[in-house]
């Protein structure tokens, strides 16, 4: 299939690929740019291991084509940290050890960013229930919760 | 250090420092399985038979490769014949033979420039089939009349007049049986059945592979063991293991489902006929679960005697497990000795049979056997102290085993902590919350054998008196970690100033793979070996610039120090100082050591949990839950704690949710996770745990591995306390709503 042009800003980064019309975003997140921190679980937008933001929304990367990328802006976890710095939520992952295999984890990381950025105070059931789209197969979620709640609580410490 | 010098005084061992593969696990840098890409790269994609059984009749492929850009296809014919045992069924299964034998068996695979162009291709394979009649449910292939999936396949352990889909048969027990059910006051019998689940791992298999036409080759691969993977892979395709150079990547989740190949030859073999181009396969969702990995399906049998005060006079077991259309593949070899380990009992007969159905191949899943052994013989303990009266933690004490005790599988235990467990059960504050109505609680315990294995570790003193460690078992649940803490304690050194890398198989001896709880139990032993090793050239260098005797130097806080008084006096010479000046006194300094590790110590947990029950739905929320475990020792308590946390969640869905539901026509009806409904965050509470630690004497640190036993004892804990919940007892998983509504209706009726 003819291939379309794509012109579209990843992180900041104003970046052009060519898509085939059925290769999903998230293809062409990790095959057109390398930007393979974004994973693929399902491709069926059941697990959110592929998530990512698309003009502020947070989205299933296997669910939105990469020609709807054109002029979007688009968020992924490699977008995460800014000048060297981890993200609040990126530390206490690490710290709260609320990652085993790791494969989980940027698209948890994306989309607790992304309920922390409109509840900065969500309770363990809005935290749950939010990150209900994302699978995680290691951790039984305890210490993921846990990190997201330390993280929102350093954060509204700081603001 | 002797087992009675070990103490609770560690410097790092028992800490909590950040794993080393964190900020790259947070940022997306590591790389998975599917992140490696090779200049000149194809894209490969699998044909899967959509029949559950049929024979193969014809492949034509001319289509796809008339495709431009369509570079190879390979089917079964290109792979060398006369295979045998083992090597023939991973052949069998990494592609079809004769005949195709469950819906999703690979018949051919091709290689092409892009994804979408394999896939493409893929399609315009033609593969002309004749349907032949299958069947999926154990009990159901032992039937008479049953479709013959393997002509002959049976060994010598299956008696006479068994259906030919019985294929291995088993049984071995001690004292008299018949005269320990005499002696008790109540004799139940129950028959249990569990379907069949998946691991679930996140990440999809992935694997590049390039191999020239001299047969050598390269695989980047996503594995829990990669010399695994380079024996079964060079024995599939004819080539020599040394001529295989596989390196592993980080892995998304394993489970025992990456202990084995599935599609990673095929890699090689379109490389091959591709011009030695490397070929990139990656596996969808529905491939995974159509086509790898899950666990056998089980049909128990349990019959067990008690006494009024809980004493366990006697117990038998018959389980009847299908692992898919390849002998050796149901784990009734594990199932049987795990089912009735926790106790000291007098007499005990354990039978079972392995049965072909028209199924995957089933694979390794944490504690394989185990968990449905633990539904079938807790599930029917519980049964008895309910009708008892007696509560479930006090009976399990009653007949608990413990150091000394004879196995029911026949060795004797050395110091093992179940009964600390129970006792950790009995006393936790989850154990004394007062339920409300529709609630109900759940006890049971589990055990796993854990396992120590071929391991093979180099450690080596860099310049600057740093250490880097060598290992070969893949880290997926944060061992890099725990063997850096083992290796900085026993060095005296910092644990910043030890790195731990995985390395490829051309780097160290042979290695099994992260399984049976290994990893940080055996790499770790052999990483204080390692460390012993270097320990002890370190002194001979600072007695040599001293002029002293080796003997005269001992070791102690990251330095050589001398001796006692009578070595002489010299400032302590660091570990620094002794690396910076190596190059000088005599050359490069390290340590190996390899073994097959002995000294395993068996892993048991004891399991609470609570539950609500919506009547009118059958639907169970989980209220709490507790696992206590012992750890033997806790290197890094919170990846153990992890691991108690996975374990159980994975129990709980094995126990509610999952199941593998295959229509009449044999396919597989579920095969995205929308569907495969893994627990979700919003499914599960915290899970509290509690780390026991009784040392294992067989470890220097004490550890006895930790990753299996958590995933055993949800499944009856869960059955008791939906009974307790309902008034109904649900022997047949999963515990799904409508099967809980229809138990309680039918509760109500009688």
């Amino acid at each position: 299939m003819k291939k379309v042009h794509v012109t579209t800003n990843v992180n900041g980064d104003q970046v052009e690929f060519l898509a085939d019309p059925r290769e999903t975003l998230l293809d062409c997140l990790r095959n057109h740019l390398d930007l393979t921190g974004t994973k693929e679980g399902c491709g069926t937008g059941d697990c959110g291991a592929c998530s990512v933001t698309l003009d502020g929304t947070l989205v299933c990367s296997c669910l939105v084509l990469g020609v709807e990328a054109e002029g979007k802006k688009i968020e992924t976890i490699e977008g995460m940290a800014s000048d060297g710095e981890l993200h609040p939520l990126q530390r206490k992952f690490i710290e709260h050890a609320a990652l085993q295999c790791g494969f989980c984890t940027p698209g948890i990381l994306v989309a607790a960013k992304s309920l922390l950025d409109t509840n900065p105070d969500p309770s363990e059931s809005e935290i749950r229930f939010w990150l209900a789209g994302n699978l995680c197969r290691c951790t039984g979620y305890d210490k993921i919760v846990r990190a997201v709640q330390d993280a929102a609580a350093e954060m509204r410490g700081a603001a | 250090m002797a087992k009675d010098e070990i103490t609770k005084g560690y410097r790092l061992v028992g800490t909590r420092p950040n794993r080393p593969d964190g900020l790259d696990k947070v940022t997306g840098r590591a790389r998975y399985g599917a992140d490696f890409s090779l200049p000149g790269m194809l894209w490969a994609a699998v044909v899967r038979s959509p029949h559950a059984h049929a024979k193969i009749k014809r492949i034509d492929a001319s289509k796809a490769l008339a495709l431009d850009g369509v570079k190879a296809v390979v089917t079964r014919a290109d792979l060398p014949t006369g295979l045998e045992g083992e090597d023939l069924n991973l052949q069998e299964n990494t592609l079809a033979g004769e005949k195709a034998l469950y819906d999703g068996h690979a018949v051919a695979a091709v290689a092409a420039t892009s994804q979408l162009l394999a896939q493409d291709a893929a399609r315009l394979i033609e593969v002309e089939y004749e349907v032949l009649p299958h069947v999926t449910d154990v009990d159901e292939a032992m039937k008479p009349g049953a479709p013959v999936i393997r002509e002959g396949a049976a060994d010598y352990s299956v008696p006479e007049g068994m259906h030919p889909n019985v294929v291995r048969h088993m049984e071995f027990g001690h004292g008299d049986v018949e005269a320990g059910f005499a002696a008790a006051d109540i004799v139940r019998e129950g028959t249990y059945k569990t379907e069949a689940t998946h691991q679930g791992y996140i990440e999809p298999h992935a694997c590049v592979g390039q191999m020239g036409e001299d047969g050598r080759g390269e695989m980047w691969v996503c594995t829990q063991g990669h010399w695994y993977i380079r024996r079964m892979s060079a024995a599939v395709l004819g080539i020599e293991a040394a001529n295989l150079r596989v390196t592993p990547s980080e892995i998304g989740g394993g489970f025992g489902g990456k202990t084995t190949i599935f599609m990673e030859p095929l890699t090689l073999a379109l490389s091959k006929k591709a011009g030695g181009r490397p070929v990139k396969l990656v596996m969808s969702r529905a491939e995974v679960l159509r086509a790898t990995g899950p666990t056998a399906s089980a049909s128990m049998d349990v019959k067990i005697g008690m006494k009024k005060d809980g004493t366990v006079t006697a117990g038998q077991v018959m389980f009847r497990m299908q692992g898919g259309a390849f002998v050796g593949m149901s784990p009734i070899g594990e199932a049987l000795p795990c089912a009735f380990a926790c106790y000291d009992i007098p007499a005990l007969k354990h039978e079972a049979v392995e049965v072909l159905a028209n199924r995957p191949k089933a694979a390794a899943y944490r504690a394989p056997g185990s968990p449905m052994a633990a539904f079938a013989v807790e599930s029917l303990m519980d049964e008895m102290c309910r009708e008892l009266h007696l509560d479930p933690i006090e009976v399990r004490l009653k007949n608990a085993a413990k150091e000394g005790t004879k196995s029911s599988y026949g060795p004797i235990y050395n110091r093992i902590g179940l009964v600390e467990t129970l006792e950790a059960a009995k006393a936790h504050p989850n154990y004394a919350i007062r339920l409300g109505p529709n609630q109900g609680r759940g006890v049971a315990s589990g055990f796993w054998f854990n396992h120590g294995g071929e391991t093979s570790v180099s450690l080596a003193i860099g310049e600057d008196g740093t250490v880097q460690v060598s290992i070969g078992t893949p880290d997926i649940g944060g061992s890099r970690a725990s063997i850096a803490l083992m290796t900085a304690e026993t060095i005296g050194i910092p644990y910043e100033n030890v790195r731990v890398n995985v390395v490829e198989t051309g780097a160290l001896g042979v290695n099994e793979p992260t399984h049976g709880s290994r990893a940080t139990f055996a790499s770790g032993k052999a990483a204080v070996e390692a460390a012993r090793q270097a320990i002890a050239e370190m002194c001979r260098r600072a007695a040599a610039e001293w002029e002293i005797e080796p003997e005269a130097v001992e070791w102690k806080d990251g330095a050589a120090q001398p001796a006692g008084p009578n070595a002489g006096k010299f400032p302590p010479m660091t570990i620094a100082e002794i690396g910076a000046k190596m190059g000088g006194t005599g050359g490069p300094i390290s340590g190996h050591h390899e073994t097959n590790a002995g000294g395993v110590g068996a892993s048991f947990g004891t399991h609470v949990v609570d539950v609500e029950v919506d009547p009118e739905t059958g639907r169970t929320t989980v209220l709490r839950y507790l696992v206590v475990q012992d750890a033997g020792t806790a290197i890094h308590p919170a990846y153990v704690e992890g691991q108690y946390q996975g374990g159980a969640a994975q129990g709980i869905g094995w126990a509610l949710n999952e199941e593998y539901v295959y229509g009449s026509d044999g396919r597989l009806q579920n095969t995205v996770f929308l569907d495969y409904r893994i627990p979700v965050a919003s499914d599960l509470p915290m899970i509290d745990t509690v780390i026991v630690e009784v040392p294992n004497p067989g470890h220097p640190y004490g550890v006895r591995g930790v990753g299996e036993t958590g995933i055993t004892p949800p499944l009856p804990a869960l059955a008791a306390a939906i009974a307790e919940a309902t008034g109904a007892r649900l022997r047949s998983l999963p515990m799904s709503p409508p099967k809980v509504l229809a138990a309680i209706k039918a509760k109500r009726q009688a």
